[in-house]
């Protein structure tokens, strides 16, 4: 049985683990404020809210219920709009329909929803950020924007360790969130007791699903799967023996929030605002991305430049790879069906060593990138010590451009020998024509991407001198 | 005042297609369409999916009782293909089944043997096949011929814009539930309540009168849903008919997107002739559009795209020709603006080609040849036009020569990073080019509680037509916006309606309303005028009150209407709108069809990044010819949303179809739309009121269209900035203008030498 709160009912049900939550909410519910519009979870009009204990404390993140299997709701609170309903209208409500920020109405459930969870809060980041998962086609945004700058006027005077007890003193959501945390609480306790992960009885592992449900959401329903997201062996970020260790069901936002993370790599927000949406990063997990074997994994580039070595397990042995030799061909694992990745890790860069990721795609926000590319470097006096390059888009699987980072290493940092590395990359990708892009705007692409990882990391750089590109001119 | 709806919006409870609780007893629908897109149907096999769980029948088309015809301008679209298929998407047979995801599945089990025949993705290839929709049209004036000697400056070329995904964000669906007598109601998220009955009788073979249909609002339409919700309101009727059952369809995401048509994709010629001092002596231009398998609304589009071919430009000598292609796509269909932007899309290329060849700014051209009121288009009809006033106040409130300046600094002083400007004129005719579809009733009922019901043939789909009409209402009655409610769009209350569309519903069913309110007041006023014992003249209604010559009485709204009741004087009017002094003679392609033009001008400008071939819109800024907005609310929401939806057509929304007719961007994941990161960081607006008189509701311009043709400027913009970063770029005439291209076109000399062409 799943047991959850579902806005302000303790249910439990039978249903299929698998299904996802939003035909649950929907169609076994009827609770229609939640909306479908793409079922692959970029469009937002079916986001929700999910409310768990951690640290002791109540938090709620934004998430797209189509791409949610029910099993994932397991012990949480889910919010629909419909919970966050007054006989009246919200101060998010309000601020929506004073602005005119709703048009034909479709998408404005996800943006109440979103922007009810932005008020729940307790480190409020930019506004805009909590709605980069919703599609509007009517309004242009704008109307949105100036109803965002009215919620963010709400919150000004706000004490940041009573946020829920604020939201409901605001009348931002509804009183019986204030009971939540003690009824989670308590749900918890009944629903705790995951032992081991057993791969042999299960035909699938589900992370977030948030790649899974898009491909084949029809055949999740049934499947007989294990939910990886809440172990909480998974779940950790942790420094050791000067390695970071991160465990397969981490998530994006727990990275974007994690200050190990954000010592390591101090771009690491600028990096993730490249790569889809605070719902989706809400939900998607690191070892789903590596999983997931897209040749054009975000995540997958950014550790393959790293190094990463990625520790597998199936339930019973424990087995470590690097993740540059993880992939075999075209969506092909050195993994067992009954293996998951229970742990990522790679080797915390001294003071010397930089880091940059690119992405380029036809939407700068949320889109699959056209290319994408990671660069690990050191450099002393003017010369490289060593240089690791990942591509993705360019090639059957995630790659690491081993020629090109070789060409590099001990080479002096200049701009004819990034040049003449571009060229090496040259050799060892072969992109295909797809409808991220044609095959030859794909290799001019990652040249223009290696330059600019040099030109953002040295700005001493003349970008005027890159022959390669400028010769003509 | 705020959009009517956005109590019930913003609390989720507006009530959707998909939405309407359910009849017990309803069935599920899904369709098979065709794998491949042209091809003779050799076998078909269901045994399969018949076995499939949960199936109730499998219908083709030899379970149509009426005609196998859904085709409305001309009837060449069958709803279920027969012997052949057109297109990737084209349904074969409808399963019906206990639940959406039965019929999905059995859907998938249906087998077939098509024998593939050639298939056509280009429109210029369908043209020389002659594979054409209807005989080409060409529009006139002057005489180009002769006209050519006068040039000083004459450039030629080729210009090509892609199509658009409507992505209204409720997909396509329609519920059919049994009546009594031979009957149905059907629920359809449709433009055109009344094109679903005319279709859905036609195959089932019922007259209109039994065939009932209701729409509370659309979540999106964009003209997507304008012929195109036909289809699956007939497979629903289909259905219904045999079974006796309640059955809904409501499209997934990727069956919309591959079943329906889109904005038409065009390929045209062009030829301008200039002279000394810019002006504009000819124009010539042919327009080659892809208008898909059937004709849907193609022919009317292409009309429009004649219509607007000139854009705001004066230009005395013009021909125009449109070729409408039948190529193997699904048929291409109403989208905001419908057929203009692509004719304006050509012409603003022209000038830009002028203007890189004569090293001068296009704005240069533009401006010189703006439409005067007096001069005439080339269909004849002379202009009112605000053209220039728009222009030039948007020259004088945004500081053009500043911003050129800032543009012009910036440049020198980064080296990757460009900006572009552009200025975009636009004018739009407002009515529906076919005159006859421009008439509108409106039912008005008053209850003895004083309570209002209005109905009208307009349908809500976020566009603020309905608030608009509750403002007619409450404004002529003088009573409060509560007492009034907007019914649902029905067909057995307002028969005959026009969809909405074309930028006129609010014009149209506006003005019925004011006009059925305007007898109604005039019988209550002379009610109150018998009880009061005084004469009407003397009498009016103010904030629900019966003033006597400017004099408060104690007659309020609710008594005057109970009072009125009592006298057996009737409370209801079914008011009736024909659009005056509009005509339109095709057979010399002349006359006067629109009840006027809407004007306006865009400053827009755009900063690439000119490593990675990305870019940014810093803004756009508007005078928009709006009359005298009734809701400025409503207005600008229509203005920042066009412009928005506008910039993605130009920018980051890219239809790819392979050779075989089969859509490759055919998810939210590979089919882009502008995000909230991706708009414009600014978007200013100036509505200039003007004195003219109009046509309009209450002097209020129609909307919904224009401003998404101000998105138009965010190619040049880019053009402009990738020109900056290499002045030898010329960028070619090819909408969308996607980070792909855009990088193309800054390195293009450096790809053609150091990299091998793939494709």
């Amino acid at each position: 049985m799943i047991q959850f709160i579902l806005n302000n009912t303790n249910l439990s049900t039978a249903l299929p683990a698998g299904m996802t939550l939003l035909d649950f909410i929907r169609y076994e519910r009827q609770l229609v404020g939640t909306k479908i519009g793409c079922r692959e979870g970029d469009c937002g009009a079916c986001i929700i809210l999910v409310g768990q204990i951690k640290n002791g404390e109540i938090e709620y993140h934004s998430a797209t219920s189509c791409l949610m299997p029910l099993g994932n709701a397991h012990g949480k609170h889910i919010v629909t709009v419909e919970g966050i309903n007054f006989p009246g209208l919200s101060p998010v409500q309000q601020a929506m329909s004073d602005e005119g920020a709703t048009q034909c109405g479709f998408c404005t459930p996800g943006f109440v929803v979103s922007l009810t969870g932005f008020c729940m809060q307790k480190r409020n980041k930019d506004v805009v950020s909590a709605i980069d998962g919703n599609i509007c086609r009517c309004t242009g945004y704008k109307s949105i924007e100036r109803a965002t700058m009215n919620i963010v006027d709400l919150l000004k005077d706000r004490n940041e360790n009573d946020v829920i007890e604020f939201a409901v003193r605001k009348k931002i959501i509804p009183e019986y969130f204030s009971s939540i945390k003690k009824r989670l609480t308590e749900l918890s306790l009944k629903v705790n007791g995951s032992g081991e992960i057993d791969g042999a009885n299960s035909s699938m592992f589900v992370g977030g699903g948030t790649d899974l449900y898009v491909q084949k959401h029809e055949e999740m329903t049934h499947s007989k799967s294990q939910y990886l997201s809440d172990v909480p062996a998974l779940n950790s970020i942790r420094e050791e023996d000067g390695q970071c260790i991160l465990g397969g069901s981490v998530t994006v936002t727990d990275l974007i929030e994690s200050p190990l993370i954000r010592k390591i790599f101090p771009h690491f927000l600028k990096y993730s605002k490249l790569v889809s949406s605070t719902p989706i990063r809400n939900m998607a997990t690191l070892g789903g991305n590596f999983v997931n074997a897209s040749p054009i994994g975000d995540y997958t580039v950014f550790f393959l430049a790293l190094n990463a070595g990625i520790r597998l397990r199936d339930g019973k042995k424990t087995r470590e790879i690097p993740l540059r030799n993880f992939y075999k061909g075209y969506k092909t694992l050195d993994k067992l069906d009954k293996e998951y990745i229970e742990e990522i890790y790679f080797s915390l860069p001294d003071d010397s060593t930089l880091f940059n990721f690119e992405k380029v795609s036809k939407r700068t926000n949320l889109d699959i990138a056209s290319v994408n590319s990671a660069i690990k470097i050191s450099v002393k006096a003017e010369k490289i010590i060593i240089a690791e390059i990942s591509a993705g888009g360019v090639g059957p699987v995630p790659m690491y451009l081993k020629k090109a980072s070789e060409f590099l290493t001990d080479k002096n940092l200049s701009e004819e020998n990034i040049d003449l590395a571009c060229s090496v990359a040259g050799e060892e990708i072969s992109p295909i024509s797809d409808a991220r892009g044609a095959a030859t705007y794909k290799r001019f692409l990652l040249q223009q991407l290696i330059k600019a990882h040099f030109i953002t990391l040295f700005p001493a750089m003349r970008p005027e001198k890159f022959q390669s590109a400028y010769e003509e001119y | 005042m705020k959009n009517i709806d956005s109590f019930t919006h913003t609390k989720g409870e507006s009530v959707y297609l998909d939405d309407i609780p359910l009849t017990a007893g309803t069935l599920f629908a899904a369709v098979y369409d065709s794998p491949v897109a042209h091809g003779k149907i050799i076998s078909l096999d269901l045994t399969e999916a018949k076995s499939s769980e949960g199936v109730i029948r499998i219908f083709t088309y030899k379970d149509i009782p009426g005609e196998n015809q859904i085709g409305g301008i001309i009837p060449d679209e069958e709803l279920l293909a027969e012997d052949h298929v057109h297109f990737c998407g084209m349904p074969i047979a409808l399963v019906i089944a206990e639940t959406p995801e039965f019929a999905r599945a059995a859907a998938k089990k249906v087998k077939s043997e098509i024998q593939a025949l050639h298939i056509i993705t280009d429109p210029r290839e369908a043209k020389e096949k002659n594979e054409l929709i209807i005989p080409p049209r060409t529009f006139k004036c002057g005489d180009t011929n002769h006209a050519w000697k006068e040039c000083e400056y004459i450039f030629e070329g080729r210009v090509d814009s892609n199509g658009q995904e409507h992505l209204y964000i409720e997909t396509q669906g329609a519920y059919a539930v049994p009546q009594e007598n031979n009957s149905i109601k059907i629920f359809s998220s449709t433009q055109g309540p009344t094109v679903v009955q005319r279709c859905c009788a036609r195959v089932l073979g019922y007259s209109m009168n039994q065939v009932e249909v209701d729409v509370t609002r659309l979540g999106g339409g964009f003209g997507g849903k304008e012929d195109q919700a036909n289809a699956w309101a007939a497979l629903c009727a289909l259905g219904t008919f045999h079974l006796k059952r309640p059955v809904k369809f409501s499209l997934d995401r990727m069956e919309d997107m591959r079943m329906t048509g889109k904005r038409h994709a065009y390929s045209s010629d062009y030829k301008i002739g200039l002279d000394h001092n810019l002006k504009i002596i000819a124009y010539e231009a042919d327009f080659y559009q892809n208008a898909g398998a059937a004709a849907d609304l193609s022919p009317a589009v292409l009309e429009r795209t004649l219509f607007h071919c000139t854009n705001s430009y004066f230009i005395p000598n013009v021909r125009a020709t449109a070729w409408s292609c039948r190529t193997n796509l699904p048929p291409n269909t109403a989208f905001r603006g419908f057929g203009g932007p692509q004719g304006m899309f050509v012409i603003e290329s022209a000038i830009a080609r002028a203007a890189d060849e004569l090293r001068i700014s296009a704005t240069e051209i533009q401006k010189s040849n703006l439409i005067k009121t007096g001069q005439t288009f080339p269909y004849g009809q002379k202009a009112e036009s605000e053209a220039l006033e728009c222009w030039t106040k948007a020259e004088e409130l945004y500081e053009i020569g500043n911003l050129k300046n800032e543009i012009e600094k910036y440049n020198k002083e980064n080296y990757l990073s460009k900006k572009g400007m552009a200025l975009m004129p636009i004018c739009f005719g407002i009515s529906f080019s076919k005159t006859f579809m421009n008439q509108a009733r409106s039912l008005v009922h008053i209850y003895t509680d004083g309570s209002i019901s209005i109905s009208t043939g307009a349908v809500e789909m976020g566009q603020g037509v309905n608030t608009k009409i509750l403002q007619v209402t409450a404004q002529t009655f003088s009573v409060s916006p509560d007492r009034i409610k907007i019914s649902t769009t029905n067909t057995s209350r307002i028969a005959n309606t026009s969809p909405s569309a074309a930028s006129a519903t609010a014009d149209l069913n506006g003005k019925a309303t004011q006009m059925a309110c305007d007898v109604l007041l005039g019988r209550l006023l002379q009610s109150a005028a018998e009880e009061l014992n005084v004469s009407a003249e003397t009498i009016n209604l103010k904030n629900e009150l019966v003033y006597v010559n400017g004099i408060a009485t104690d007659l309020d709204w609710k008594k005057l209407v109970m009072l009125t009741y009592l006298k057996r004087i009737s409370l209801s009017e079914h008011a009736h709108y024909a659009t005056p002094e509009i005509n339109f003679d095709t057979s010399i392609e002349k006359g006067h069809p629109f009840a006027y033009h809407v004007y306006g001008t865009a400053i827009i400008t755009v900063t690439v990044d000119c490593l990675r071939g990305i870019y940014e819109f810093d803004s756009v800024k508007v005078v928009h010819d709006s009359g005298s907005s009734m809701n400025l609310i409503v207005d600008r929401g229509q203005c920042e949303g066009g412009i928005v939806q506008g910039i993605g057509w130009m920018t980051m929304e890219e239809l790819i179809y392979d050779k075989k007719g089969k859509l490759m961007s055919n998810a939210l994941s590979t089919y882009k739309i502008p995000d909230v990161y991706s708009v414009p960081k600014q978007i200013q607006l100036h509505f200039l009121t003007g004195s003219k008189n109009n046509l309009a509701v209450f002097r209020s311009k129609a909307v919904g269209e224009p401003p998404l043709m101000y998105g138009i400027g965010a190619f040049f913009a880019l053009r402009n900035a990738i020109i900056a970063f290499n002045p030898s770029a010329r960028p070619v005439f090819s909408s969308p203008m996607t980070p792909e291209k855009a990088l193309m076109s800054l390195y293009k000399k450096k790809v053609a030498i150091t990299l091998k062409i793939e494709d």
